[in-house]
C-alpha cells in the first residue's frame, strides 16, 4: 500500500472506503511508484493479462456451445465453426489467443532472465510466475484434446502415457487420468472440466504475483534498488498505463493478423479429422510453444547409451522413458532454483558482458530444441537435440553459478538519473553502494 | 518447542488432528476414486471376434477396451524368423512360443509401449511393427527390437471359443 493514505473526496466514497478499502486498493494501484525508465520489454505483465482476460471471456462463450462428449465433441466444434453466429471468430481468438498467450510469456520470461528479475528479492514473483506457466501448460493441452481431433486424441494419449514412466504406480495414475483403459470419454469430459477451472487458478496466482510483485516493485533496465518514490519512479496511471496501452495495442495487430489472416497456420491439419483410436497420425507434433520441451523428452537416449553415468547401475533397473520424462520436468522445475543458481549479485545483463552472450546463446539453444521437436526423431535431428538438451542443463547448473564467481561486471549506476545528470557511472560511488547494499 | 511435559492438552490436540485427518481422507477418497474406471466401462471387459476371413499374413485390428487389438494370421517365415531370435538380443527377453500359443496367431495390443501410439503393420528393421511417433521397431512376434519402447507389445488374455472364434478379456 502507498505510504500516504488515501482519503476519498466525496461523502459516499468515504462511507464505503471506510467498510471496504477498494479505494485505497485503487488509489494504491494508480499511484504505484514504476521505475521511470521501463522499456517495452516491460509491458507484457499488461499483455499476459489481456491475454487471460480474452481466453476466460472466449472460452466462457465457446462452453455455451460446445459438447463435452466423445460422440459429440468434434461435430459441435464444427457447429460452433458453421453455425453459430460469429462461432469462427470465437473460436479462432481463443485457438490463437492460446499461442499469444504463450509468445507472450516467453517474452516476459526471457524478460526477467535478461534483466535478472528473478533475483533477490523477487524470488517469490519468479516462483509464482513458474507455476502459473505450469498451469498453462496444463490448460493448454487440454483445450487442445476438447476438439476431439486425431491430434487431440493422440497428444493425450502420449502426454498421458508420460505418467507411466513412474515406477510401480505409473499404469495405475494413467488409467485413473484416463477413467477406462484408453483415452476415451471419461478423459474428455474430465479434462473439459479442468480446462474450464485452471484459468480461474491462473486469476489467483496472477493476483498473488502482482501482490508479491508490488512489494519490492518493479525491477528495472539497470537492475537496481531505487528509492520510491523518488526522482527514479512515475506514478503507474498515467505513465505506464499508456504506454503499457500502446504495446497492447501493437500486441492486438499481430494477434489479429493470425486471427483473420492465417488462423490455422499455428494448428495442425490432422486435427480436422476426428479422433480415431485405431490409426496414430504419422508424425504426432504438439503445439509449438510446447515444442522445446518435446525436444528433450525426445533427446533422452536408450538407457544402454548412459555408460557414462554414475549411477548407471540404479538407471538400468529403470526404463529410459523415465529419464527422459524426468529430464523434461526438471528442464521447467530447474528455473524454481534460478534465483540460486545464478550467484551474481549484479541484476541486470547490461552490465554483465559474458552473462549477455550467454543469454543470447541460451535463447538460441531454447529455438533449437523447438525446432528439433518438431523434425522427425532419428539422425542428425536427433544428435542437435541431446547436445541442445545437456547445454540447457549446463547453462544453468555450471555457466550460471560459476559466472557469478568468475566474471567481471561493468559499474552499476548509483541511480537512474545518475549517468544523465551527474555524468558518466562513477565507480567508487558504485562500489560503494554495493557494500551499502550487502 | 520447551522442554514442558506433556500435558492432557497435549494429548487432546493430537488426538485431534488424528481424527481430522482420517475424516478428511475418508472425504477425499471417493472424490479421487470416482476418476477411475466405472462399472460400465469395466463392464466392456472382454470382446469375441471372427477370424475366418484373416488370411496367412494378413493383420486385422479391433477395438477392445478402447485400445486397438492386432490379430495376425502368421506365414511359416515369420514364425521360423521370430523363434530363431536368440534371447540375448531381445530388450525385453519372451519367447515366441510364450506369445503365441498358436504359433499361426499372434493377438496383441496394438499401443507401443513407449507412449501409447499404434504401431504400423510391415513396417521397420525387423519385418513386424513401427511406431511412427518415437520410432520403437517389434519383430514378427511383437517384440521391441530397437528404438525408445521399454517393452514387447503386451499380449492380452484370450482364448479360442472354437476354431474361428478368439474371445479377448
Amino acid at each position: 500500500m502507498s505510504d500516504h493514505e488515501y482519503v476519498p473526496s466525496s461523502k459516499f466514497g468515504k462511507w464505503f472506503n471506510d467498510r471496504l478499502p477498494l479505494l485505497t486498493l485503487a488509489s494504491h494501484l494508480t499511484d504505484y511508484p514504476t521505475p521511470k525508465n521501463l522499456n517495452y520489454w516491460w509491458t507484457f505483465g499488461g499483455i499476459l493479462t489481456f491475454c487471460l482476460i480474452t481466453q476466460i471471456v472466449t472460452g466462457l462463450t465457446l462452453a455455451m456451445h460446445y459438447i463435452a462428449h466423445a460422440d459429440m465433441a468434434f461435430e459441435s466444434v464444427e457447429h460452433i465453426m458453421r453455425d453459430v453466429n460469429y462461432g469462427w471468430l470465437i473460436r479462432y481468438i481463443h485457438a490463437n489467443g492460446a499461442s499469444m498467450f504463450f509468445l507472450a510469456v516467453y517474452i516476459h520470461i526471457f524478460r526477467s532472465l535478461f534483466y535478472g528479475s528473478y533475483k533477490s528479492p523477487r524470488e517469490i514473483i519468479w516462483i509464482i510466475g513458474i507455476i502459473i506457466y505450469l498451469l498453462m501448460m496444463a490448460a493448454a493441452f487440454m483445450g487442445y484434446v476438447l476438439p476431439w481431433g486425431q491430434m487431440s486424441f493422440w497428444g493425450a494419449t502420449v502426454i498421458t502415457n508420460l505418467f507411466s514412466a513412474i515406477p510401480l504406480v505409473g499404469e495405475g495414475i494413467v488409467t485413473w487420468l484416463w477413467g477406462g483403459y484408453s483415452v476415451d470419454n471419461p478423459t474428455l469430459t474430465r479434462f473439459f472440466t479442468l480446462h474450464y477451472l485452471i484459468p480461474f487458478l491462473i486469476l489467483g496466482l496472477v493476483v498473488l504475483h502482482i501482490w508479491a510483485l508490488h512489494v519490492p516493485g518493479n525491477n528495472n533496465p539497470i537492475g537496481i534498488d531505487i528509492k520510491k518514490p523518488s526522482k527514479d519512479t512515475v506514478p503507474f496511471h498515467p505513465y505506464i498505463v499508456i504506454k503499457d496501452g500502446f504495446a497492447l495495442l501493437m500486441f492486438m495487430i499481430v494477434f489479429a493478423f493470425f486471427v483473420f489472416y492465417s488462423p490455422n497456420i499455428l494448428g495442425h491439419a490432422d486435427n480436422y479429422i476426428e479422433a480415431n483410436p485405431m490409426v496414430t497420425p504419422a508424425h504426432i507434433v504438439p503445439e509449438w510453444y510446447l515444442l522445446p520441451f518435446y525436444a528433450i523428452l525426445r533427446s533422452v537416449p536408450d538407457v544402454p547409451e548412459w555408460y557414462l553415468l554414475p549411477f548407471y547401475a540404479i538407471l538400468r533397473s529403470v526404463p529410459d522413458k523415465l529419464l527422459g520424462v524426468v529430464a523434461m520436468l526438471s528442464a521447467i522445475l530447474i528455473l524454481a532454483a534460478l534465483p540460486w543458481l545464478d550467484t551474481s549479485k549484479i541484476r541486470s545483463a547490461v552490465f554483465r558482458p559474458l552473462y549477455k552472450q550467454f543469454y543470447w546463446i541460451l535463447v538460441a539453444d531454447v529455438l533449437i530444441l523447438g525446432y528439433m521437436g518438431a523434425m522427425p526423431a532419428e539422425g542428425l535431428y536427433l544428435l542437435i537435440a541431446r547436445v541442445a538438451t545437456a547445454y540447457y542443463f549446463l547453462h544453468f547448473l555450471v555457466i550460471l553459478p560459476v559466472l557469478g564467481f568468475k566474471e567481471k561486471t561493468i559499474p552499476v549506476p548509483l541511480s537512474i538519473t545518475e549517468p544523465i545528470l551527474g555524468g558518466s557511472p562513477n565507480l567508487a560511488m558504485a562500489k560503494k553502494k554495493e557494500s551499502l547494499d550487502k | 518447542m520447551s522442554d514442558k511435559k506433556p500435558e492432557r492438552r497435549d494429548f487432546l490436540f493430537t488426538a485431534s488432528y488424528a481424527v481430522g485427518a482420517v475424516g478428511v481422507a475418508a472425504v477425499v477418497w471417493p472424490l479421487v476414486d470416482q476418476m477411475n474406471p466405472d462399472a460400465s466401462v469395466k463392464a466392456l471387459a472382454s470382446t469375441e471376434v471372427d477370424v475366418s476371413s484373416v488370411k496367412p499374413g494378413n493383420t486385422i485390428t479391433v477395438l477392445w477396451r478402447g485400445k486397438p487389438v492386432f490379430i495376425r494370421r502368421r506365414t511359416q517365415d515369420e514364425i521360423s524368423e521370430a523363434k530363431s531370435v536368440k534371447m540375448e538380443d531381445l530388450k525385453h527377453p519372451e519367447r515366441d512360443e510364450d506369445r503365441a500359443k498358436d504359433p499361426q496367431w499372434l493377438v496383441m495390443l496394438g499401443v507401443c509401449t513407449h507412449l501409447g501410439c499404434v504401431p504400423l503393420n510391415d513396417k521397420g528393421d525387423y519385418d513386424g511393427w513401427f511406431c511412427p511417433c518415437h520410432g520403437s521397431h517389434y519383430d514378427t512376434s511383437g517384440r521391441i527390437r530397437k528404438g525408445p519402447a521399454p517393452l514387447n507389445m503386451e499380449v492380452p488374455k484370450y482364448e479360442f471359443v472354437n476354431a474361428n472364434t478368439i474371445k479377448i478379456g
